[in-house]
């Protein structure tokens, strides 16, 4: 049996905000899939939780009339692979959301909680930082809308306020109209691993052959998922070329803070950060309608 | 703290008190007796506890006992059908998929879901469907040939 004290059930964003904030203890449980195998290993004791499960109103994906997606945070994994409107504006996302895991996994596991455990491998975090999500939480004062990169703050850590939980993740038309991406999971075994590096990379292409903008995101390449605003500066305006490709995948190594762990080490992440980050992008470039650069 | 449940499990309509701390692995096995529902690592990599629930596959061990409530689950009990194997659990037999059998209860129930929901499978996507259990004995090929053979019937 899991190490629980308390469980409670929310079936409101009201309810489940006032519950939180009326005992901070309170962990927050949807899937399941990161929280109990963290009771199971001891690293919460005597866990109380707040099941959000049974809120209706965080579920969903839709594209509204202005083009902004908005994805409900109890989406799954596995409804993040298969629905149509991710499909077709951002698959990026898709592709991210197919790395994670195993299917028994992804059928339970949410997007939100991948999120909102602060991770550096969440495996979905790469793709949302070069779509530039944006974040709405709710707590009893009132809501507030938060870009993702700022959303993190440190391993394990994100910027929730006691009291608060994330109801909405927001995709502006503008970060995904005319950009497509290509994200590369690197990892020991293709299935049921923690990424070694995540790279995705978004760009979009100006009369076939300019880097009207390049996006790179980053995951386990540092203590957060992050940007690298060097390489991406670089890129805005130049012709695209391997010299070109290859001069932003050594800058991008610049915005980068890997460490060494039992998986990978610094110096070897920080390779797979200049190769990879090449290899994403070349096939961004494709897709956006490109030439291909061998 | 206690929780009165309703659930279906292979077709029986099931009503009992569980316990907030249990999974469903659990309460299948030590309560309901179902236990060809295997606990083998018990968090969530390795496939032995999978089960459907409402057709779908989830690893039972990592899906708390109070989450069932309302669902239709299938464990590898409820697969055969009047004493007659489907064809998931035929091929399986006919490729020698099997030789511990502690993962197949895992592995039949992942493919029934995917004989059941009509799509059409490349080799490939096979082993990602797959992927989610661990089988130490038979190498996986005739795992997976099993499979493609219940999938091409």
């Amino acid at each position: 049996m899991y190490d629980i004290k308390a469980y409670f059930e929310a079936e409101t964003i009201d309810e489940a905000t006032r519950l939180l904030a009326d005992n901070p203890n309170l962990i927050v449980i949807a899937g399941g899939t990161d929280v109990l195998i963290k009771i199971h290993h001891g690293k919460i004791q005597k866990a109380e939780l707040l099941s959000i499960r049974k809120i209706k109103s965080l579920e969903g994906i839709r594209k509204l009339e202005d083009g902004r997606i908005i994805i409900g945070p109890l989406s799954t994994f596995t409804q993040i692979i298969n629905d149509p409107v991710i499909k077709e504006n951002i698959p990026i996302l898709a592709e991210a959301a197919l790395s994670m895991g195993g299917p028994q996994i992804r059928n339970v596991a949410t997007i939100g909680g991948n999120i909102c455990n602060g991770a550096t491998s969440a495996d979905s975090a790469p793709s949302l930082f070069v779509l530039n999500a944006e974040l709405k939480l709710k707590g009893q004062q009132g809501e507030r809308i938060v870009p993702i990169q700022d959303f993190y703050l440190g391993p394990g850590r994100v910027d929730l306020k006691p009291g608060e939980i994330l109801t909405e993740i927001i995709i502006s038309p503008e970060n995904y109209i005319g950009y497509a991406g290509h994200y590369i999971k690197f990892s020991a075994r293709k299935a049921m691993d923690i990424a070694i590096l995540g790279v995705a990379v978004l760009c979009k292409i100006k009369e076939g052959t300019i880097f009207e903008d390049v996006r790179i995101g980053l995951g386990v390449a540092g203590p957060t998922p992050l940007r690298c605003p060097e390489a991406e500066a670089y890129a805005k305006g130049k012709s695209v070329s391997a010299q070109v490709i290859a001069e932003i995948g050594r800058l991008a190594v610049k915005s980068t803070k890997a460490r060494t762990s039992w998986r990978a080490s610094k110096e070897y992440r920080e390779h797979l950060v200049e190769e990879l980050t090449q290899r994403a992008l070349k096939a961004a470039i494709v897709k956006a309608g490109g030439e291909e650069i061998a | 703290m206690l929780k009165k449940i309703s659930f279906v499990v292979n077709g029986k309509q099931e009503t009992l008190e569980v316990d907030v701390r249990e999974s469903l692995l659990e309460v299948l096995r030590n309560r309901l007796g179902y236990t060809g529902v295997k606990k083998g690592c018990g968090v969530g990599e390795c496939g032995a506890c999978t089960v459907l629930i409402d057709g779908v596959p989830i690893d039972s061990c990592i899906y708390l006992a109070v989450w069932a409530e309302g669902k239709n689950i299938v464990t590898i009990e409820g697969i055969a059908k009047n004493g007659e194997l489907s064809k998931v659990q035929k091929a399986f037999i006919e490729e020698g998929a099997i030789q511990c059998g502690f993962c197949t209860p895992g592995y039949v129930l992942t493919a029934t879901a995917m004989v059941e929901s009509g799509k059409k499978y490349t080799r490939e996507e096979i082993k990602r469907e797959l992927s989610g259990h661990l089988c130490r004995c038979t190498g996986y090929q005739n795992i997976i040939r099993a499979v493609e053979k219940a999938l091409a019937d």
